[in-house]
């Protein structure tokens, strides 16, 4: 195979680090691109890498080994990934994913032999309001069906670059079923950023904090708090203030766009839709917090968002909203550099991004300190996300009081829900907090008798049809944005099955609790699904579930029993009705694990089976 | 007057920057731990120094000390959980004592006697890993990394070097060194080196030294890990 | 009991034996409790060590009798309530006798590295069973025929080796390789004596 070799390596890369100049930070973005070419990273390119960057060779492969998009041995030319979510598998995923493995030979999760495509699976890729979805060489798929996947064959076999495949194959839709203050009213570009130099920062501060606006990842941390500890903070170095050009204390504003969480997909529409508010929200905190500069760090599978981003990035700045002094005020400079993400769940954890764009693996950081004081690179920094981003814009233009008196009082203003599962209508929808259940299932068409909903992903809550009259605030169910349904007579125990297989593929891999805890959790419940499981496997799950909430490292880790546990209180039916017996049971089939034996001695008696 | 932190109802003062590891460890104060090694930056990776302080569970090794913290450690259900992790540790990896010559002086090992493990518990993962006997003088067993970067962290520090990184992910997680082979003999590694010296477990050992001392007559075949690394015991 | 043993979170206590440590002769007025003692995929280095017990045998012979054992040759496991089980499970047959002890023994015991972990054989999980098999049957010397035995008498192996927790439950563990002929004197007393067994930080050995 020619891929292995690539005598002329240092002719492809040249161009790719001259590009991105000499800054580590920049290795992600790189190898991405290398990747995009070799279809893999080859070890050639890793030392060259290595040595333009000034960094051990060991550091970028251990990034490249991190992250999910990259590979340090070929891919296929054509690499499908199908989006694994439960909601693509509710529609057919499995089925479809065998489909086109058939129809171009090849096994899922291999490469074919003649190194033409690969087929295998991938975290939500954010598109479960028109799924099944996929990803072809990092682009997204929708709507995929028999139909399309005889296309897509087609298209790979008579090796069509991907570019020229019919655009109707990409199509990704916002679906917009209700709107409020942010999807719903008009936004001038620039009027937030001139109400704040109006204001002046501190009194726009002081609105933000008054409008008690919460950050919308799901945490829930008051916004003013961390823009107001990260003015507060400078970092230093041998006894001086480390500024930027500009000779300000260097501060940095970051926008988390890594929308990972499955089920999780409004950010993607207000990147789609919605720029400007984002960027503005991201400017009047530069403002505020004295940052000169700002990263969007972009999730890999949003990938297909990246030019049209840059282009409204250009326009900011062409239109005096972006860059050196800003609408002519001479002390505000502020500019927006887009990071990609590679395929990394962790690195919505606002430490593990920050890794991620200091170009490492996505590990999440020992805190104290917090970003806030010690983030990027060590400077001040602020990371919130895509839609509190959005608010803080809409605050600044319109004042607290406006904005406070939307939603409830501890959770104030609206909030976008992704709907996606057994409903009519999936998509976004944008209420004031405070909605019930209930209201947004009527709303979006709930099919049959809802019976289970996912709030906020796998990460979140599992509620049971009795809990339909809870309301979507900080104070009763807090959300990232998700909303799964799940019909009467959907398989919860899958459900909870999928969510687990998601957390052990996800987990960083740094802390013992979740290296291991989610990788015996996913065992677990793959041998209760398989017929296997006892009643002393649930008291296992359970003892997990303790072991993963208590000693992990970060959210990731503590979150990733929730599924389980909440499967195994709220609907424990849906679970004994898998177990075959109370019964000790092997850990392992017995008789399966003696196949290999029976085939190299060619035996079929009696004593070569149990 | 020095400020203080309570660790199961003793009292034990700390020096402003101290972790609450530090502090215990000043102080005679046994916490179970593996990845942390007073010589180098605090980790917080293995988790089995997990402590609850004013009722929230903490690695112990990177929590700053606090003026009047309530830290509980040596209890029922913290001494159950570290077990736990520990049996993880044994499970995931291919640690198979009898045939390892760090057996006696290993810290996992210990920390398992120390936690009275009687079993693995969970089932085994037997995973595929790789050792490395390339080097001349220093053997690289996979199967027994636990992932607790001192190595990685000693050749960075120490040796000024990077021999050592991590790769992978999750229960992927693998420890890869410094060479476009991937062997451990291309890489600048010298047996001097302190990332030869501070592998917990049998991962990284020194080639010709195993039986130097009889089983049996090791580190912790006699004394607990807690009298060794709190100096305490015959005293 | 014997049906259901498998559902057992803790054994049914044993017939009480004396107290104390000292074993007492003057036992013929109790039942004797009933030993079976077994060897998987283990090298018998446990078996060894518990005749490591020395002079303590006399006394302990006044209170057990053993059934399935080495040291008896009985070959089947009748109704028995310790089990002792030495060794991983490595192949099929050593399901049939693991099976055949936890449906005999009130308690099962797995004693030494291999019944814990799999051990030294354990080792071969890393290998691919093709190659074991061309290795020993068709590379190495010493066979005439150089092809892979398929006669249904040899027992047939698995994939990999696995500890006999995996296969059946089992009560406890006595971890050593192999526990020193002390830990198992202090184990079994405890046991005889209805003590949750406790071995002393010096016996509690994974070498």
């Amino acid at each position: 195979m020619k891929q292995f070799e690539f005598p002329e390596i240092s002719r492809i890369l040249t161009p790719i680090l001259a590009r991105h100049g000499g800054d580590a930070s920049r290795l992600l973005q790189v190898l991405l691109e290398v990747q995009d070419v070799c279809h893999f990273i080859p070890s050639e390119a890793i030392d060259l890498i290595a040595a333009h960057f000034g960094v051990p060779r060991v550091n970028v492969e251990g990034v490249v080994g991190f992250y999910s998009f990259l590979s340090t041995r070929p891919v296929g030319e054509y690499r499908l990934l199908f989006s694994g979510n439960i909601t693509d598998q509710m529609l057919g995923k499995d089925e479809l994913m065998q489909y086109l493995c058939n129809k171009l030979w090849v096994e899922p999760g291999k490469v074919s032999e003649d190194g033409l495509v690969s087929i295998g699976s991938t975290s939500c890729t954010g598109m479960c309001d028109q799924g099944p979805a996929a990803l072809i060489n990092g682009w997204p798929l929708t709507k995929l069906d028999h139909n399309r996947l005889d296309l897509i064959a087609e298209l790979i076999r008579s090796r069509k670059p991907v570019a020229d495949w019919p655009a109707m194959l990409f199509e990704v839709v916002d679906n917009i079923h209700r709107g409020d203050v942010l999807l719903g009213q008009p936004f001038e570009p620039g009027a937030a950023i001139r109400a704040t130099l109006a204001r002046g920062a501190k009194e726009t501060l002081v609105e933000v904090d008054k409008s008690n606006l919460r950050g919308r990842g799901g945490a829930g941390f008051k916004t003013a708090s961390k823009w107001s500890l990260c003015h507060a903070a400078i970092a230093e170095e041998d006894g001086g203030v480390i500024c930027d050009v500009g000779g300000h204390p260097e501060r940095f504003i970051v926008c988390n766009a890594d929308e990972g969480e499955p089920g999780t997909f409004k950010d993607r529409v207000l990147l789609n839709s919605y720029a400007d508010l984002v960027f503005e929200g991201m400017t009047v905190g530069a403002r505020v917090v004295g940052a000169s500069k700002g990263f969007l760090y972009l999730r890999g599978e949003y990938r297909y968002l990246l030019q049209q981003l840059e282009a409204v990035l250009k326009r900011r700045r062409e239109a005096g909203l972006l860059g050196e002094t800003i609408l002519g005020q001479a002390d505000f400079s502020f500019d927006i550099e887009i990071h990609l993400g590679a395929g990394a769940y962790i690195c919505g954890e606002e430490s593990a991004l920050i890794e991620s764009l200091e170009g490492k693996r996505g590990r999440p950081r020992n805190r104290p300190p917090f970003p806030v004081t010690s983030g990027y690179k060590g400077r001040p920094t602020v990371v919130d996300n895509v839609e509190t981003f959005a608010c803080a814009a809409k605050i600044a233009e319109k004042g607290a009081a406006w904005f406070a008196a939307i939603g409830t009082a501890q959770s104030t203003g609206t909030k976008l829900i992704s709907v996606s599962g057994d409903v009519a209508r999936p998509g976004i929808y944008e209420y004031p907090f405070g909605v019930t259940v209930s209201q947004i299932l009527d709303d979006c068409g709930a099919e049959g008798r809802p019976y289970a909903v996912q709030v906020s992903g796998p990460s979140g809550t599992t509620i049971s049809w009795k809990e339909f009259d809870r309301k979507i605030a900080f104070e009763d169910l807090p959300t990232a944005g998700a909303l799964m349904v799940f019909r009467r007579k959907r398989d919860l125990f899958q459900v909870a099955q999928n969510f687990a297989d998601f957390f052990a593929h996800e987990s960083c891999g740094f802390c013992t609790p979740c290296r291991v805890g989610t990788e015996l959790q996913k065992k677990i419940m793959s041998k209760i699904a398989s017929g296997y499981g006892t009643a002393s496997d649930l008291e296992e799950l359970k003892r997990l579930g303790h072991i993963l909430k208590t000693m992990s490292h970060c959210g990731l880790g503590s979150s990733a029993a929730n599924p389980v546990l909440d499967i195994l209180e709220k609907f424990p039916d849906m679970v004994e009705s898998k177990l075959k017996a109370f019964a000790f049971k092997p850990a392992f089939d017995l008789d399966g694990a003696l196949a290999t034996a029976r085939t190299i001695t060619g035996r079929d008696d009696d004593w070569a089976h149990l | 007057m020095s400020k203080t932190i309570t660790i199961d109802e003793l009292a034990v003062p700390f020096k402003e920057g101290q972790t609450i590891m530090d502090a215990a460890l000043a102080a005679g104060v046994y916490i179970p731990h593996l990845c942390h090694n007073p010589e180098f930056k605090p980790h917080g990776s293995c988790k089995l120094c997990t402590v609850n302080v004013n009722g929230r569970n903490v690695a112990s090794c990177t929590l700053p000390a606090v003026e009047g913290q309530q830290v509980l450690s040596d209890i029922e259900e913290l001494n159950a959980d570290r077990l736990a992790l520990t049996q993880m540790l044994f499970v995931e990896g291919n640690h198979l004592c009898p045939a390892c010559e760090k057996t006696g002086n290993c810290q996992l090992q210990a920390v398992a006697y120390y936690l009275g493990m009687m079993s693995p518990h969970y089932n085994h993962f037997y995973p595929q890993r790789e050792a490395d006997a390339s080097h001349h003088d220093v053997m690289l067993d996979r199967n027994r990394c636990i992932y607790c970067e001192l190595c990685v962290r000693a050749s960075r520090e120490v040796d000024g070097k990077n021999v050592f990184g991590l790769s992978g992910r999750g229960i992927k997680t693998l420890l890869v060194v410094n060479s476009a082979s991937g062997l451990l003999g291309d890489t600048d590694l010298a047996v001097t080196d302190k990332a030869v010296q501070v592998c917990p477990t049998g991962a990284i050992l020194i080639k010709r030294h195993g039986y130097a001392v009889p089983i049996g007559q090791r580190v912790f075949d006699h004394i607990t890990i807690k009298d060794v690394q709190t100096g305490g015991g015959d005293e | 009991m014997s049906e259901q043993s498998d559902r057992s979170p803790h054994p049914i206590p044993l017939p009480q034996a004396g107290e104390g440590e000292a074993v007492s002769p003057a036992g013929d007025a109790l039942k004797k409790i009933r030993i079976a003692t077994c060897s998987l995929a283990g090298c018998f280095g446990c078996h060894m060590s518990f005749l490591d017990i020395d002079e303590r045998l006399f006394g302990l012979i006044e209170l057990v009798e053993f059934d399935r054992s080495p040291l008896t040759d009985i070959k089947r496991c009748g109704p028995c309530d310790v089990g002792i089980v030495e060794g991983g499970v490595c192949n099929a047959e050593n399901v049939h006798v693991l099976k055949e002890f936890r449906k005999n023994c009130k308690v099962l015991v797995a004693i030494g590295a291999c019944a814990i972990n799999g051990g030294v054989p354990a080792m071969r999980n890393n290998i691919d069973l093709w190659d074991c098999f061309q290795e020993v049957y068709c590379y190495e010397g010493g066979l005439e025929c150089g092809q892979i035995p398929n006669d249904p008498e040899l027992p047939l192996p698995f994939d990999k080796v696995h500890p006999i927790s995996e296969v059946v439950k089992v009560d406890y563990f006595l971890p050593g390789c192999p526990p020193s002929g002390d830990a198992i004197w202090k184990f079994l007393t405890d046991l005889l004596n209805g003590r949750e067994p406790k071995l002393d930080y010096e016996q509690l050995h994974f070498d």
